[in-house]
């Protein structure tokens, strides 16, 4: 996978983790910066996009800020209900990651709704079908991250 | 910052899944919604200054990037210390998440959270071992709880 890239494209995804210009021509400029043609950054995008190098290029939203509710929340599965509880909690469309893990809290999943109030909901909905006790973690504070992927 | 209005909501959900990859992006956006390239621009900007939008670039795949482990770790730090420790393990460049969340005591004694990624879980391991370097006796504890399998991964989407 790694041999996908080359050497420009690694300054190009080091360079633009963030500070893309909101002007008329932000790619010439981004481009211009990085050392390169408007155009070789453009199709480098798009085939970075497209092979699932980049997951997305654009503005990433801050949820909670735009009226929105995340929590994260674990459980502790019994081995033998681990699928059957997997699917009902996959079931909530307002589960948007769900992760195993290694623990004997071995399922976390995040809890993302436009309503604050949905969330004790949902979370109680899924203690209900499940028997099982969910633990709320709720970020308390987020703490400023760098994010640089080094590619 | 004022919470979204309608127009602002239009361009969140036009743009939450990407810009158009074209010279003119903004343009494109202005041109499906309708309204004019300046009124988009300023817009964006002014959520960007007010924190609505975290930043603008490239969202890398770190698992498509060969960044195959992927290690929650959980750090039992004392409470009037969490703020400090907080801001220094985020700004560690293997650090993707770092939050404060709340104890469950006695079951989860857990209260900072920090996403660890690496090649392999010995690179997670070492860079763990950074982080409790650095926390000296302020680590009380710590696991990392590694992820083996992805239940499901759709993300946030707002719809209106």
């Amino acid at each position: 996978m790694m041999a996908l890239l080359d050497e420009i494209d690694r300054r190009i995804i080091n360079a633009l983790q963030g500070g893309f210009p909101i002007c008329p021509a932000p790619f010439a400029a981004a481009a211009e910066t990085i050392g390169i043609g408007q155009d070789d950054l453009l199709q480098r995008l798009q085939r970075m996009r497209a092979g699932g190098l980049l997951s997305r290029f654009g503005p990433m939203y801050h949820a909670e800020k735009l009226g929105g509710a995340l929590t994260l929340a674990a459980m502790a599965v019994p081995e033998d209900r681990f699928e059957t509880v997997a699917a009902q909690v996959n079931a909530h469309q307002e589960v948007a990651h769900n992760y195993a893990r290694e623990h004997h809290l071995n399922m976390w999943f995040v809890l993302a709704t436009e309503q604050g109030a949905r969330i004790g909901e949902v979370l109680a909905e899924i203690e209900a079908e499940t028997g099982l006790t969910v633990f709320n973690m709720p970020k308390r504070e987020e703490f400023f991250i760098g994010l640089r992927f080094e590619a | 910052m004022n919470t979204p209005d309608d127009i602002d909501r239009r361009i969140i959900v036009a743009t939450q899944g990407g810009l158009p990859l074209v010279a003119e992006p903004y343009q494109a956006v202005a041109d499906e919604l309708g309204l004019a390239v300046d009124e988009v621009m300023a817009r964006m900007q002014a959520m960007l200054d007010g924190g609505l939008i975290r930043r603008i670039g490239a969202v890398p795949n770190h698992y498509a990037l060969g960044y195959r482990a992927n290690g929650m770790t959980v750090w039992d730090v004392p409470d009037d210390a969490i703020a400090e420790l907080g801001e220094q393990v985020g700004a560690l460049d293997f650090v993707s998440h770092c939050y404060h969340r709340p104890r469950h005591l006695p079951h989860w004694p857990y209260n900072l959270f920090a996403m660890v990624h690496g090649r392999d879980r010995d690179e997670v391991s070492g860079k763990t071992a950074r982080i409790a370097k650095l926390m000296g006796v302020k680590d009380r504890g710590h696991q990392i709880l590694y992820s083996h399998r992805i239940l499901k991964k759709t993300g946030m989407r707002f719809t209106t």
